[in-house]
């Protein structure tokens, strides 16, 4: 289990979260089409870390950026993300 | 295209008649207190150079080599594997094999794994105990019980067995449900495979394992591949933990890893990797006499031969490697079994684990090329690759052996996600999370 600093809410537990995507798939509207499809459909998916796209959907319904290693689950960093992940 | 029946399989004869496994043996070995049984592969060295090196010893990449060797004629093989073989999800998954699927590709590729199935032991001289003792999808509502009954109908348009089964047929089947009104799933119905059931997972691992060994390929453990050798856009080896080795084609087969694996070669896949956990209960008497599934909840509960209860629930939801699962996902699939069937209440668990599935951004395998000459991918299974083993190896080794994609595998490409045509059984997209 992974405690998650929420920067709104403070320390929660994972339970409260949802994964969304990693930060480098979100789409923008004025891409190229081989540019929007490499970012939908291909991933690094790292031994090790990589930015993510995270939601506290049952706190406060805010968009996070967490750095997290996917062997140790240790999380780097957390900062929250606003309007500009949006296209 | 419909299915066609006689699927092609080898004979068992390539076995020389000393190494065989049978009745008499097993007496014999009685008489001198079992003192003769030999190592049933060999601990090969890595050769400087194959035809073919597959990367990966799950029980995919075993059965691949077996019938390279044993369809195809190409010994010059070698399976690469980092740990010891069946150690990754071979070993780890709920063993429930069943072609009953709704699109017709999946539909086409499982049926073909599962006719491979019902021959397997005699082919591979080896008792993968396979037992088919039906996989029943429960519907709890009028809505779920539509969807199976046009499933089934789809299911016996393509020649693949299904029945629907009324609410009492279900009774009779598995008494042990919780058929009360007010029940958590209230149960509806259901469907089945009968030709559907389970398998002794590490058994199928070990019988390729043997098999491809006596027609000659290397088996190669406790050798992690770490790069690969190249010339222009042409792959022409691994890099391993115990040297270099050469290879006319590399074929990776690495489940869970085929994004690390990949990327090592430069190459970006539509997968990510995620956790599945699953687990058993203290062995108890017969109580389950076939597979239970749900058609509303990821929910999959057999009795192993040993008397355990095996079962599973929904993956982690997020990207891991970390082969370790979060406590709540596990207590939310034990609570779904328990809902089903009141009296699993009652077991103790004795063991619960998980493995790093390989999530595909439509669900489906992917089989085939890949941008880099002499590279080629087998994985994608997400959690469902169990089940594929015979059919996945046998078509596979098709595509390296010929060079072309076999019929069934075809539409199973990497093109596919470029080019719109993803096989997408649950509908939700690049979203492995919601599968
Ligand atoms: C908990 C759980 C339950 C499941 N239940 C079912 C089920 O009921 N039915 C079903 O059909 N499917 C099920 N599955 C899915 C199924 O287990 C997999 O799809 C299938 O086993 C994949 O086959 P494989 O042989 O490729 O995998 P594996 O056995 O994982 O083989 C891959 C091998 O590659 C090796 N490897 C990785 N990286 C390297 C490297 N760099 N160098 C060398 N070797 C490497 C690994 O060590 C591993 O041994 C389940 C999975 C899990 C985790
Ligand atoms: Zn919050």
């Amino acid at each position: 289990m992974m405690l998650i600093h929420c920067p709104h809410c403070g320390p929660r537990a994972q339970e409260e979260f949802t994964y969304e995507r990693t930060r480098d798939s979100v789409v923008q509207l004025d891409q190229a089409p081989d540019v929007a499809m490499a970012a939908l459909y291909s991933r690094t998916n790292p031994r090790g870390e990589e930015n993510e796209i995270w939601r506290h959907t049952l706190g406060c319904r805010g968009w996070l950026e967490l750095r997290r290693d996917r062997m140790s689950h240790a999380i780097v960093a957390v900062r929250p993300l606003g309007v500009q992940v949006l296209p | 295209m419909p299915l066609t029946h006689g699927v092609v399989t080898g004979t068992a004869s390539h076995f020389p008649a000393k190494s065989r496994y049978s009745a008499l043996a097993l007496l014999r070995g009685a008489l001198g207190g079992h003192r003769h049984w030999g190592r049933a592969w060999r601990a090969a060295e890595p050769k400087p150079s194959y035809d073919v090196v597959i990367i990966g010893g799950g029980a995919h990449g075993l059965a691949t080599a077996y019938y390279l060797a044993s369809q195809h004629g190409i010994r010059r093989v070698a399976v690469v594997e980092k740990g010891w073989i069946g150690g990754g999800n071979t070993g780890r998954n709920t063993t429930i094999v069943r072609s009953n699927y709704r699109q017709a590709p999946l539909q086409r590729l499982l049926e073909h794994s599962l006719r491979l199935w019902e021959g397997l032991s005699d082919e591979l001289n080896y008792n993968v105990m396979f037992s088919p003792r039906g996989a029943l999808f429960l519907g709890h509502s009028d809505a779920d019980m539509t969807r199976l009954a046009e499933r089934g109908d789809s299911l016996r348009a393509m020649g693949i067995d299904a029945e629907l089964m009324s609410v009492d047929a279900v009774r009779r089947l598995v008494p042990l449900l919780d058929f009360s009104r007010a029940a958590r799933w209230p149960i509806a119905g259901g469907l089945i495979q009968h030709r559907g059931g389970t398998a002794r997972h590490d058994a199928v691992a070990w019988g390729y394992a043997r098999a491809a060994d006596n027609l000659g390929v290397d088996i190669i453990e406790n050798c992690e591949v770490i790069g690969f050798t190249r010339e222009g856009d042409a792959v022409t080896g691994i890099e391993t933990t115990r040297g270099r080795i050469a290879a006319g084609k590399v074929a990776i087969c690495v489940a869970g890893n085929s994004g690390h694996v990949a990327g090592l070669a430069g190459v970006r896949l539509p997968i990510e990797s995620h956790t599945l956990q699953a687990y058993v209960t203290e062995p108890v008497k017969p109580m389950i006499d076939t597979v239970i599934m749900s058609q509303s909840l990821h929910c999959y509960i057999s009795q192993s031969d040993k008397g355990g209860i095996v079962a599973g629930g929904d993956p982690d939801g997020f990207p891991s490697y970390a082969q370790r699962g979060q406590p709540v996902r596990l207590e939310h699939a034990i609570a779904q079994a328990i809902a089903l069937v009141p009296a699993l209440s009652r077991l103790r668990m004795v063991r619960c684990w998980s493995g790093v599935t390989d999530m595909s951004f439509d669900g489906s395998p992917i089989i085939g090329d890949l941008p880099l000459r002499n590279l080629h991918l087998n994985g994608g299974w997400c959690y469902g690759g169990f089940k594929a083993t015979p059919g996945s190896g046998h078509l596979y080794a098709y595509h390296l052996a010929t060079g072309q994609p076999h019929p069934i595998a075809a539409p199973f490409d990497l093109a596919r996600f470029a080019q719109g045509r993803t096989i997408d059984e649950a509908g939700v997209g690049p979203m492995p999370q919601h599968r």
